[in-house]
């Protein structure tokens, strides 16, 4: 650590009487990385900001020319929003569908988190035989595609489970919004091995000596986890919640086979994707729908991203 | 024109009985765990005080405990997996080995075919591209830029426009690279890489046509997807850097790049492989991406696709089932690195 | 602390007053009501009985169509007291066998491919007819229909929509100004292609982008032109695999196609060349014609919704279509059609009674009123269907030199049909050649 030479720069900063934050900004933030995040952060957004423009053009403008041709010749309509937001399908209506999505990705987050970090720390801090093992075992279990998964499951709702002629499991026979439950139910078994596999990284890394002092305290394991290790590792839960989040609310395939496409189960998705007509003629709508659909993944983020903020973890390690 | 809110009311009623159901299987778990253990605890000091009386031995006890413990913790996600995942992929591998209405055994025979395809062996490479490529750029870009903006003045908005293409499903993310990379022969370009060669000087193409150069297009979507994910994982563990150490170097008079390289990366190295690990396994898995934009058609078909089309598409289960045990074999690699990684762990 | 968590709050109000907002304008709900015995209900006598019940459909059908169907069995629904549950996914043809096999089968499906349907028949999920369907399906269509959806001598299901692929749209307009005639054989067809492309103008313009159905108007292409080079018995024998799908006579059609879709001179009007046929979607394929860049797009009767707003689609408008002219017309006038099968996986007597009503007349005739609707049931009235794409339809399909065949990606085994045919396709556009192209879909073919 001794081997550097101190720069000019350095020995400048280090006798200015500021934050920690704003010289270690002082030092990162020179002007090339200053440009270069810029340059990223530009053409990131430049095909969102290109359907954004299409999403406020009329119809017939977005089929004909590039989205840029709007800043010389700029027609502005809220058609598109409007068809989206207030045109009634047969089915129903986006707030039904919308309050769908609410139901369906609320518990489809609680859950895989409660039950992946429950188990992350049993695998981390626990010592069983074949715990490695039972870890590898779910880790590799994220390979298997979910699309393979889709059969079995329904069967297992739809007709229960019979092992050799013996109904040890009845069918759950749901029916309108009980479907939910099917839905938190699939979600949750895909979303586990990530979420253990994640959880179980930030957990073990956790300081040793903290758990033991707790041990030696006389602390069960669910006092250790309930009091120590839950408030640790709330940046890693905040960031599988907001994937968890993301993943459920987009997703598409799993809410048709296990809520169906009606307006009592189906997610914003379903209603989104039949927006552009049987034969996609409509594929204006689309841009306007993937607004919309984006607005409240956008709110989840930026209010869990205070959790990430600096010495949450290494505070509460020194405390 | 109203809105039915009593029509409503079924779901909202319903999201509470999963809420109360989640307090109740997650608290009642924990509740369980913390009251047993005590009564057990508390036979077991009696039996201890009886033991010491009589000066029977009793180590072993306390392993067995934690063991039991263990059970409870993992029960609720072991049980969960074994219905969703485990049971299902032993009933893909066995579909494998069965003919497309899964009626009857055929052996071998879906992996022969799937050898035997002319295109299957242009598959595997381009899966082996996007697994080569993904991780490696989507993780590059999302690790500068969360160093790049840690602690800048506009942080959250900054964050907030890469992490904009991970609230766009896969789906929507194709189709709005489409319209990037479209073309016309004739007229007004409305494909925003067209424009620009046209503005250049240039002449227009047909940018998802020409192979190997579509693969990389595709795979620009897949990065530009996921270079989100990378930089929050990535931030949150910049953030995570005891301040102690990073004080430390500073008084040492380290410069940002020896910062970088001897504070940030080796701090934040568990948490790198995560992001790799994950995009790995994610670039494997993707399939809408390519089925969306080009549907495997000029050479950019990748396994998942196929193994999509030939299950779902095709009906042909055996073949997409022997296919996904494919991808199965495919994972074995990370899954060595991360058993590999593991023992590291528990020595060092 | 206290400030962000108001700031949170604000957005979840924001997001609410979103919902809220949307709430607002929405349309209450219809309860439905048995009003059985009232006048207009008589027609529905003998489907009464099953007040109360509830039968669900699933099709492919969604959107503004959605509303269409809906809308057509409105009174049906109300007379009987039956309730139809439908609904229309994008994945449908991918969707149906998962919830198939997951147990969890809709009541009815409306199947567009005899080839799926004939999955579920040998996989022993789908129910015969009932007699009364049957009856009722005999009446109404003919054999040529019926043929599609009968494996092993037992009827399956009834046809309900079709369309006719043999048309090719043009600008009645531009025709006019240009003094161009519809061509009605297929060399007065060249010849008005060489000529338009002689002034300048590439004739020709298509697309066969699809998302992950890339291809199948390519495909629709070849039938329509093997169906007029080889005729139905070749072209049966084809679908069939009783020829191999490499055989000369496929060849020769497709060597055909190519004289229009892979001549530089005649494609692709407005897009580019050859190549962007494969790379333009199928929703924009005709658009040039507006616009004066081509003249010519090959493409079914439902490509009526693909034109831009305003534009007036008749036989005095802007746009309209003419029958795709045959080879030899003494042969007779052979059409390629597609169309959609009521399949039952359940047979309840409240299901028999709703897929008896959707063979009938009256049905056929609700539904057309509604508009962009075309069915080869015999008893649809030419005057119920009020526009005139689908007037010409129905004519061609009520024609008696008709020779109908329907699409034959379609009937064949899914992996071929929706799979190595499409692409393959997409290949020949881009430039691979005819006999590696059709050798590779023959051995596809197990």
């Amino acid at each position: 650590m001794t081997t550097a030479t101190p720069t000019v720069g350095v020995g400048a900063q280090a006798t200015e009487p500021t934050t920690r934050g704003a010289r270690v900004r002082k030092r990162l933030n020179s002007r090339t990385a200053t440009l270069v995040s810029i340059v990223i952060a530009v053409l990131w957004t430049i095909p969102t900001f290109g359907l954004f423009i299409s999403s406020i053009r009329p119809e017939n403008e977005i089929k004909t020319t590039g989205w840029w041709t709007f800043f010389s010749n700029p027609q502005i309509t809220l058609e598109n929003y409007q068809e989206v937001l207030f045109s009634r399908g047969s089915s129903g209506q986006l707030a039904s569908y919308f309050i769908n999505s609410l139901a369906i990705t609320i518990p489809s987050v609680l859950f895989p988190l409660a039950f992946a970090s429950l188990a992350a720390y049993a695998l981390a801090w626990m010592n069983f035989k074949g715990r490695d093992w039972v870890y590898i075992g779910i880790f590799a279990l994220q390979i298997v595609p979910l699309q393979m998964a889709l059969v079995p499951l329904l069967r297992f709702f739809s007709t229960g489970v019979t092992v050799a002629g013996v109904q040890i499991m009845p069918a759950w026979d749901l029916v309108d919004e009980q479907k939910f439950a099917q839905v938190w139910f699939a979600h949750t078994c895909f979303a586990l091995p990530f979420a253990v596999f994640l959880l179980h990284n930030f957990i073990s890394q956790l300081p040793g000596d903290l758990m033991e002092a707790a041990r030696v305290d006389g602390a069960t394991h669910p006092k250790i986890f309930r009091t120590i290790v839950l408030p640790l590792i709330t940046p890693a839960l905040a960031a599988f919640g907001i994937f968890q989040f993301l993943w459920v609310w987009n997703d598409l395939l799993v809410a048709l086979i296990f809520a169906g496409g009606g307006d009592e189960t189906a997610p914003m998705t379903v209603r989104l994707a039949e927006l552009a007509g049987t034969r996609g003629n409509e594929w204006q709508r689309l841009t306007a729908g993937a607004f919309v659909s984006i607005v409240v993944p956008l709110v989840v983020f930026l209010s869990l991203q205070r959790f990430f903020v600096r010495g949450l973890l290494a505070g509460s390690v020194k405390g | 024109m109203e809105f039915d809110f009593a029509a409503e009311q079924p779901k909202f009623l319903m999201l509470m009985y999963g809420l109360i159901a989640f307090v109740a299987v997650v608290g009642g778990l924990l509740l369980l765990l913390d009251v047993v253990p005590s009564f057990f605890a508390r036979r077991r000091e009696a039996q201890l005080v009886a033991a010491s009386a009589s000066g029977a031995p009793l180590p072993r006890r306390r392993k067995q405990g934690e063991g039991a413990f263990a059970f409870f913790f993992l029960l609720p996600t072991l049980l969960l997996l074994a219905i969703g995942l485990v049971v299902p992929a032993i009933r893909t591998t066995l579909l494998s080995f069965m003919d497309s209405g899964s009626n009857d055994w055929v052996g071998l025979d879906n992996y022969r075919w799937m050898f035997a395809e002319d295109s299957i062996v242009r598959v595997l490479i381009n899966t082996l591209i996007w697994v080569l490529l993904v991780p490696l750029v989507a993780t590059g870009f999302g690790l500068i830029y969360a160093v790049l903006v840690d602690k800048a003045r506009f942080e959250a908005v900054a964050k907030s426009l890469i992490f904009l293409p991970m609230a766009i499903s896969f789906v929507g993310a194709s189709i709005i690279w489409k319209f990037v990379y479209a073309y016309r022969g004739e007229g007004d370009q409305i494909g925003l890489l067209n424009q620009i060669v046209v503005s250049l000087g240039g002449e227009p193409k047909q940018w998802l046509l020409d192979s190997p150069l579509n693969t990389f297009l595709l795979i620009v979507i897949m990065v530009w997807i996921q270079a989100g994910f990378a930089m929050v994982v990535l931030s949150a563990a910049i953030k995570a850097i005891p301040a102690d150490i990073v004080e430390a170097a500073r008084l040492d008079g380290t410069t940002p790049w020896q910062m970088f390289w001897r504070i940030t990366m080796p701090s934040i190295r568990p948490a790198l492989i995560v992001v790799v690990v994950t995009l790995s396994i994610a670039t494997l898995k993707v399939f809408d991406i390519v089925r969306t934009a080009t549907n495997g058609n000029y050479d950019t078909n990748v396994i998942a696709t196929e193994m999509y089309n030939q299950a779902f598409r095709y009906q042909e289960n055996g073949q997409g089932s022997a296919l996904a045990v494919f991808l199965f074999i495919l994972v074995i690699p990370i899954v060595i690195y991360q058993i590999r990684n593991l023992r590291k762990q528990r020595e060092g | 602390m206290a400030f962000a968590r108001s700031r949170q709050a604000l957005a979840v109000a924001g997001v609410l007053g979103l919902a809220l907002g949307v709430a607002a304008c929405g349309t209450g709900n219809d309860k439905k009501s048995g009003n059985a015995g009232s006048a207009e209900c008589g027609a529905y006598e003998k489907y009464e009985g099953h007040d109360g019940k509830k039968v669900t459909i699933y099709s492919s059908i969604r959107d503004i169509e959605d509303e269409r169907l809906q809308q057509s069995w409105k009174e049906f629904e109300d007379c009987t007291g039956i309730e139809i549950d439908h609904e229309g996914s994008g994945e449908f043809e991918a969707q149906l066998p998962v919830r198939v096999d997951g147990g969890n089968a809709p009541d009815l499906a409306f199947i567009p491919q005899p080839g799926l349907l004939k999955r579920f028949v040998d996989a022993g999920k789908l129910k015969p007819v009932g007699a009364d369907t049957k009856a009722m399906a005999e009446q109404n269509y003919s054999a040529d229909w019926l043929k599609y959806s009968t494996v092993n001598g037992q009827l399956y299901g009834a046809p309900l929509g079709s369309n006719v692929k043999s048309f090719v749209w043009y600008s009645p307009k531009t025709f006019k100004e240009k003094g161009w005639t519809v061509p009605t054989t297929w060399d007065d067809m060249i010849k008005l292609s060489d000529q338009i492309a002689a002034s300048g103008t590439k004739p020709w313009c298509a697309g066969i982008e699809s998302g992950d159905a890339t291809g199948w108007p390519a495909t629709d292409w070849i039938e329509d032109v093997l169906l007029r080079t080889g005729g139905p018995d070749v072209y049966d024998k084809w679908t069939t695999h009783e020829i191999p799908f490499n055989d000369p006579q496929v060849a020769d059609a497709l060597n055909r196609a190519g004289t229009i879709l892979k001549n530089e001179k005649y494609v692709n009007g407005g897009f580019g060349g050859v190549k962007s046929i494969a790379t333009t979607s199928f929703q924009e394929g005709g658009t040039p014609i507006t616009a004066g860049k081509c003249a010519l797009h090959r493409q079914a009767s439902f490509y009526a919704n693909q034109w831009p707003q305003g534009t007036k689609v008749a036989e005095d408008g802007d746009v309209f279509a003419f029958y795709f002219p045959a080879i030899d017309p003494s042969k007779g006038k052979p059409v390629l059609g597609g169309g959609e099968f009521v399949g039952a996986f359940a047979d309840r007597p409240e299901v028999q009674a709703v897929q008896t009503y959707l063979a009938s007349g009256e049905y056929a005739n609700s539904r057309a009123k509604i508009g962009d609707w075309v069915s080869a049931n015999k008893k649809l009235d030419l005057n119920n269907v009020p526009n005139p794409v689908d007037k010409l339809s129905v004519g061609i399909l009520q024609d008696e030199k008709t020779v109908f065949r329907f699409d034959g990606s379609d009937l064949m085994p899914a992996a071929v049909g929706a799979g190595t045919f499409w692409k393959g396709m997409v290949a020949w556009i881009n430039g691979k050649d005819t006999t590696a192209v059709l050798n590779d879909i023959e051995g596809s073919w197990k």
